[in-house]
């Protein structure tokens, strides 16, 4: 069972597998851009995506936002305290949102709430050969199902994050200056010296919407690329979330490094 | 799900991400205040800058004219050039003063301008003449306690 | 060739991973036609609609429909080709996420520039021909199988093509259903002058409604002919798949060694 040859030869395979998948995932990304026009030209069918992706999300967007903010003002503040600068609050919480937390989290969520829901859709349309009926309409899947749910997830992915931050802020300020007393005036007026609009906030859209990008073709990649049976299009499902955490994870890295190098 | 209120709700989402982003630009970062269309460069020479960053603010008066665009350390003089993008706005004499203050005891260290009296004012890429250095922390204290040290002699 | 064949199929073959699923296949499809093709189950009749319908590429030999050759074209051009035929899916492959009326209204929509009037119109007499025209508010799930089964047959005649090919229109249905579709297929192909291609493997319905038959075994066509041929005929597979005999040139069976050498033979280390 465990002899070594059968081992590299599993351990082979599964590379050879992954970089066959990987190869038809850059050409599939490819004919998404190809076969966009459909998306733009017909606007109601990517109208209904981001419902779908964004509209749906937001609940859990807004509400985790402002957990996330709240545990920020309270974590910040004991910290901070120590220092005797309380005042500095607004700046940390600003800054962990609109640099990291913001984008970071938003893509992780958003990957488990709508990427899931885009490959089970679409996994499920190839099990029941609707995907195949639809090209044997002279309808492309790829121009009418594919590319619109991938421009929705695009176009809602920076809004969320932003929701996400603001909301995020919206619960330091309520912790810090609220409940526990930090001047409101110092709490605002140091989070603007602090935060810089193009520096900080500006990159932390430009993370969001390459996270958006990753996160929407990985969803509709694996189910399309899925094993039309429902054993098949669960497992597609799962490799959506952990494929995309760790896609988010490594992008943030590296782009972490590119935009905050050097200065400060 | 009837169309009209479909996009009646991405309306409406689309709508609360760019406010979103208007809170984020305006009332967290500062996009009001930062925003300086046409800047000049000033170049000022520093024995020491203490803890000054990039990206720092150029203060003068106490108002942010400007932000500090490059550090350098100059290997023919041994001193740090400090290059600055101040807003085009505002001019300032010959012989203006620049010093590296810290707002507070422990916050960020700024490049202050001092104006002096001169009628001829400092044009595009010129070299600040005059400059004060950083106050180093452990220097002052030492002096200070030197000082003191003095004084008790003198006294009796 | 004569024009009034509308597919012609010549040594058609498709090999799947190395395994012929198709060795020289030859067919003539008269316009105006209903011809099944019959066969057991994984005999290669599914991939034979899907070489004509371009979906799959055949390994060898070629496929004519009308004027045009289907294995040689572009994929934009198969796109314009296949405006002009229609297919029911096995299990219907309606849109989950549209109603009846708008799965039905889908190719319209998609491919004409009507106004919503005379796609309203249009969607009603397709739908008033399979009997489901108060049904069109339902969702797909809410449909039983026979009637998802007329609402797909209703979107792929929705742009009047002159080609049908039904996928075992029958499968999964109980009798009166299935006598149900296997009237409408004759009725909608008379009345739209279509032709129709029909795969399954029901052969009492079938004989009822069909102009020609062509048995499929081992990716090679066996037997052929019209229905009254086919009843009379002395060949020993038409005879066994005719009267669902279990013994004959067909096996069920799984090729195996015998059973009693398997058990014998113990347990052996895999």
């Amino acid at each position: 069972m465990f002899s070594p040859a059968s081992l590299i030869r599993k351990l082979g395979h599964a590379t050879v597998e992954r970089i066959w998948r990987l190869g038809f995932a850059a050409r599939f990304f490819v004919a998404i851009l190809r076969l966009s026009g459909t998306s733009f030209r017909r606007l109601p069918l990517t109208l209904r995506e981001i419902y779908f992706s964004g509209v749906l999300s937001l609940l859990i967007i807004l509400v985790s936002g402002l957990f996330v903010g709240l545990v920020l003002g309270l974590q910040g503040f004991e910290t901070l305290q120590r220092y005797g600068s309380t005042e500095a609050l607004g700046v940390l919480v600003a800054l962990s949102l609109t640099r990291e937390l913001g984008p970071v989290v938003a893509a992780l969520l958003f990957a488990s709430r709508a990427g899931s829901s885009v490959t089970a859709e679409i996994g499920l349309m190839k099990a029941t050969e609707q995907l195949k009926a639809m090209d044997m309409m002279a309808v492309n899947p790829i121009a009418r199902v594919v590319a619109p749910r991938f421009w929705g997830g695009v176009v809602a992915m920076p809004l969320l994050a932003a929701m996400f931050s603001a909301m995020g802020v919206l619960g330091g300020w309520l912790i810090g200056v609220v409940f526990i007393g930090v001047d409101d005036g110092a709490f605002w007026s140091q989070m603007q010296a602090g935060v810089d609009w193009r520096y900080d906030v500006w990159n932390g859209v430009i993370k969001s919407f390459v996270f958006g990008i990753a996160v929407s073709l990985i969803a509709v990649f694996e189910g399309y690329d899925s094993v039309p049976t429902a054993e098949g299009v669960s497992r597609a499902i799962t490799r959506t979330v952990v494929t995309s955490a760790l896609t988010i994870l490594a992008l943030d890295f590296v782009l972490t490094s590119f935009m905050f190098r050097g200065a400060s | 799900m009837n169309r009209t209120v479909l996009d009646l709700w991405v309306g409406f989402f689309v709508a609360l991400g760019i406010a979103a982003l208007l809170f984020l630009a305006l009332k967290v970062g500062n996009l009001s205040s930062a925003h300086m269309s046409e800047t000049y460069v000033l170049q000022a020479k520093f024995d020491n800058i203490g803890g000054l960053k990039v990206r720092g603010p150029v203060k003068s008066a106490g108002v942010v004219v400007g932000r500090i665009a490059e550090i350098k350390f100059d290997p023919v003089s041994y001193e740090a050039v400090v290059t600055l993008n101040v807003d085009g706005r505002y001019q300032f004499p010959k012989d203006t003063f620049a010093s590296i203050y810290t707002a507070g005891l422990l916050g960020e260290q700024y490049v202050g301008l001092d104006v002096g009296g001169d009628e001829k004012m400092l044009k595009a890429g010129d070299t600040i003449a005059k400059t004060q250095s950083a106050v180093v922390l452990e220097k002052m204290i030492s002096q200070f306690l030197f000082s003191k040290a003095a004084d008790g002699q003198d006294k009796k | 060739m004569p024009d009034d064949i509308l597919v012609d199929i010549e040594d058609l073959q498709f090999n799947y991973d190395g395994r012929p699923v198709l060795q020289g296949i030859n067919m003539k499809i008269p316009r105006g036609k209903v011809v099944a093709i019959m066969g057991g189950s994984g005999c290669g009749k599914t991939t034979l609609l899907r070489c004509i319908g371009g979906q799959l590429r055949p390994t060898g030999g070629r496929v004519r429909l009308e004027k045009h050759q289907v294995c040689e074209m572009s994929e934009a051009e198969l796109y314009r080709l296949r405006r002009k035929m229609g297919m029911l899916f096995q299990f219907g492959a309606l849109f989950t996420d549209m109603s009846v009326f708008d799965n039905v209204a889908f190719p319209l929509r998609e491919h004409t520039d009507m106004s919503e009037e005379m796609i309203r119109d249009l969607v009603m007499m397709k739908l008033e021909a399979v009997g489901l025209r108060g049904a069109r508010k339902l969702m797909p799930g809410e449909l039983s199988g026979g009637m998802a089964r007329r609402v797909a047959l209703a979107r792929a005649v929705a742009l009047d093509p002159m080609l049908v090919m039904y996928d075992e229109p029958f499968t999964g249905l109980d009798p009166i259903a299935l006598g149900v579709i296997g009237q409408l297929i004759r009725k909608l192909n008379d009345a739209l002058g279509a032709t129709s291609i029909m795969v399954t493997h029901d052969i009492h319905e079938s004989l009822l409604i069909v102009d020609y038959i062509y048995f499929l075994n081992g990716g090679r066509v066996v037997a052929e002919g019209t229905p009254d041929e086919i009843r009379a005929s002395k060949d020993p597979f038409v005879h066994q798949f005719v009267y669902a005999e279990v013994e004959g040139p067909v096996h069920f069976d799984y090729p195996a060694p015998s059973i009693r050498q398997e058990l014998l033979a113990g347990v052996t280390r895999v």
